[in-house]
C-alpha cells in the first residue's frame, strides 16, 4: 500500500461560493408533477380509510386477507375475490426510533424521534399490516410484538389518505 | 442450445388517452393474463421476466422494484430495462439464447395520463448546461429535424400531412386505437403550428396502456403455439446525445439498427422480402424519415412512396397498419410493444379489418423520441 502523502493545494469551496455566485454555476429546478390512478383497490382503501375503517381483499385459493387491498393475488396470479373489513388494533413486527429527518438532518434538542413501524393488522393474514408511525409512546418501551391501535383524525379532517390514520398508540 | 426464439403468446389492454378506472399495476396485469392465457403458461412456468420502466415516467425512482406482482414475478428472476419494449424484447430474446432459460415474458406500460407536467419531464431529458435554459417546449427538437429533413429531401408538408391522414384512418379500423380519424391533408397544414415546420396534429398524442408477450425457446415454442412467430433479427444504435453535432436530416441510429437486423435476418433487400412495417412515427415526418433509414427506398423518395399509396394497407408495403403512434397514441416506453404486437397479430392473421394478405415477414421499430437518438428493430416470420 502506498502511504505517500500528497499535499494538493487548492482553494477550498463552501455552499455560500455557489449560493453567492462566486464560482460558475447552472441550476434547474423540475416542476414535476404526476397524478397516480388510484385504480380499484387502492381507491377502495383510501374511500374507506376516510370513513374511518380499514378494508382489505381475500384471495380464495391461498385464502390470504391482503392490505394493503389488491385486485389480484401476487402470488396465486389471479383475481382476488372479497372485500373483507379488519380491525384497526394490531401487533408491531418491526419498528425503528429515528433521529434523522428525510433530508438527513438531526432532529432538534427536545424534539421526539420518529418511530416508523411494520403494524400485522388483526384480521389481516399473518405479515399483512400497515407501515405507519408510532405515537404516546416512549422509544424505551416500544416492543416487537407490542399491540396497537390507530388513532385516527376527526371525520372533518380525513381526506382519503393513510394519513387519516394519524398514528398508532399501544393498548 | 436453442438458435430460435418465438413469441407464443400476446397480451394487451386498449390504449386510450385516459384509464382513470385502472392503476397501472391493474393495466399491466390485464396484459400479462391474457397473454399467458393465450401461452398456455402460468407464471410458475416462467423462468425470468423482463419488464421496461423509465423512473420519470412513472413518476418513482427505481421504479424496476415495482414491477414483478402484476406479472406474477414475485421471488422470481426479474430484470428492468431503461428504455423501448423492444429493447426489453431483445434482451429477453439473449437470455433465451444462453440456453439456460426457457420461456421468458416481457412487459411495458404507459400511464401518460398520469404525468400531469409531461413538457416538463420531457425537457427534464434535455442536457442542463447546454439546453435546458434555452429550451421552451421539447417538440422545437422535432421542429428543428423536420425542417432539416425536408431542406434536405425536397419532400413537403403535404407528404408528411398524409402520413399522420394515412395512419388515423388505419387507427379507425384498430379497436386497441384510441386517436382514429377520418381526416384531410388540409386539416393537418391548418392546424395550429406548435414548433414550425411542425403542427399540432403531426404530433402523436399520448395514450395510455399496457403490453406483455411471452417468449420461448424452439422447441417449447412449438408446443405450446400453433402459430409461433420467430424472431429472425434484432439491431439496435444510439447516436450521440448532442444536439449540437447530430445529423438533423436523418436518424442514422435507425439506419445501423436496420443494418445489423437485416444482416442477422439475413434479408439483402427489404423491400422485397418483407411484408409489412410498425416504425415510429411519433411525429409525421419520422415515418419518412425512417422508411429511407431502413433502406425501403433512397433518401428523399419516401414523400413519393406516400404519394403512390405504397404504404397504404393496400399497398406494396403497408406501413404502420395498427394506425401507429399518429393513430394510436404515443406511449412512450410502450411504443415499440404496440408495433410489434401489430406485426405479430398480422402474422398470425389475426389482424380484422386491417389485415394483410399473404403477410409473412414483418419489420417493427422503435425511436424512444425527442431528445434521444436510440433506434431498436425486431424482424419476425411466421
Amino acid at each position: 500500500m502506498n502511504n505517500k502523502k500528497y499535499d494538493f493545494k487548492g482553494t477550498p469551496l463552501r455552499g455560500s461560493d455557489i449560493k453567492e455566485k462566486k464560482v460558475l454555476t447552472t441550476s434547474w429546478r423540475p416542476n414535476l408533477q404526476y397524478a397516480w390512478d388510484d385504480g380499484v383497490a387502492i381507491g377502495r382503501y383510501l374511500k374507506e380509510l376516510k370513513n374511518g375503517k380499514i378494508i382489505a381483499r381475500k384471495c380464495n385459493k391461498c385464502e390470504r386477507i391482503m392490505i394493503p387491498p389488491r385486485m389480484f393475488c401476487e402470488l396465486c396470479f389471479r383475481a382476488t375475490d372479497e372485500w373483507v373489513y379488519v380491525e384497526n388494533t394490531g401487533v408491531i413486527n418491526t419498528f425503528s426510533i429515528s433521529y434523522v429527518h428525510w433530508d438527513a438532518k438531526r432532529i432538534k434538542e427536545g424534539e421526539k424521534p420518529f418511530i416508523p413501524a411494520v403494524i400485522e393488522i388483526d384480521g389481516a393474514s399473518e405479515g399483512m399490516g400497515i407501515l405507519h408511525v408510532l405515537g404516546e409512546v416512549d422509544p424505551e418501551d416500544v416492543k416487537s410484538g407490542m399491540r396497537v391501535k390507530a388513532v385516527w383524525k376527526s371525520p372533518e379532517e380525513r381526506i382519503g389518505a393513510i394519513t387519516d390514520i394519524k398514528y398508532f398508540k399501544p393498548i | 442450445m436453442t438458435e430460435k426464439v418465438a413469441i407464443v403468446g400476446v397480451g394487451c389492454t386498449n390504449f386510450r388517452s385516459t384509464t382513470p378506472d385502472l392503476s397501472y399495476r391493474e393495466l399491466t396485469y390485464e396484459a400479462a393474463t391474457k397473454a399467458y392465457e393465450e401461452a398456455g403458461v402460468e407464471p410458475k412456468d416462467i423462468d425470468s421476466f423482463v419488464s421496461t420502466a423509465e423512473d420519470f415516467f412513472e413518476g418513482y425512482s427505481i421504479a424496476d422494484e415495482y414491477c414483478p406482482d402484476q406479472l406474477g414475478a414475485v421471488l422470481k428472476p426479474v430484470n428492468t430495462i431503461a428504455g423501448d419494449f423492444l429493447q426489453s424484447l431483445i434482451t429477453a430474446y439473449m437470455q433465451i439464447l444462453t440456453g439456460r432459460l426457457n420461456i421468458v415474458a416481457v412487459q411495458a406500460m404507459s400511464k401518460a395520463s398520469n404525468m400531469t407536467t409531461l413538457k416538463e419531464l420531457e425537457l427534464f431529458a434535455f442536457d442542463p448546461v447546454f439546453n435546458r435554459p434555452l429550451a421552451e417546449n421539447p417538440h422545437f427538437v422535432a421542429g428543428l429535424e423536420m425542417n432539416r429533413y425536408l431542406y434536405d429531401t425536397k419532400i413537403t408538408r403535404e407528404q408528411c400531412a398524409k402520413v399522420v391522414v394515412k395512419n388515423k384512418l388505419n387507427a379507425l379500423n384498430n379497436p386497441y386505437a384510441g386517436h382514429g380519424a377520418k381526416i384531410t391533408v388540409e386539416d393537418v397544414l391548418n392546424s395550429e403550428i406548435v414548433s414550425y415546420p411542425l403542427t399540432r396534429l403531426d404530433i402523436s398524442p399520448s395514450s395510455d396502456g399496457a403490453v406483455v408477450m411471452v417468449l420461448a425457446s424452439e422447441e417449447t415454442a412449438k408446443k405450446l403455439s400453433d402459430k409461433p412467430i420467430w424472431i429472425r433479427g434484432v439491431g439496435w444504435c444510439s447516436d450521440t446525445f448532442s444536439l449540437e453535432s447530430r445529423d438533423w436530416a436523418q436518424p442514422i441510429s435507425t439506419k445501423i439498427a436496420a443494418e445489423m437486423a437485416y444482416k442477422m435476418a439475413k434479408i439483402n433487400d427489404p423491400k422485397r422480402e418483407i411484408d409489412l412495417v410498425e416504425l415510429s412515427d411519433l411525429f409525421s415526418y419520422k415515418e419518412l424519415q425512417h422508411l429511407e433509414a431502413l433502406k425501403f427506398c433512397s433518401k428523399g423518395e419516401a414523400g413519393k412512396m406516400v404519394d403512390d399509396g405504397v404504404t397504404e394497407i393496400g399497398g406494396e408495403l403497408p406501413v404502420n397498419p395498427s394506425g401507429g403512434s399518429l393513430g394510436v397514441g404515443n406511449l412512450y416506453e410502450c411504443s415499440g410493444a404496440q408495433k410489434a404486437l401489430e406485426i405479430i397479430l398480422q402474422l398470425r392473421g389475426e389482424a380484422g379489418k386491417r389485415q394483410i394478405k399473404n403477410a409473412n415477414i414483418g419489420l417493427a421499430h422503435a425511436w424512444r423520441g425527442v431528445p434521444t437518438t436510440t433506434s431498436v428493430i425486431a424482424i419476425f416470420s411466421n
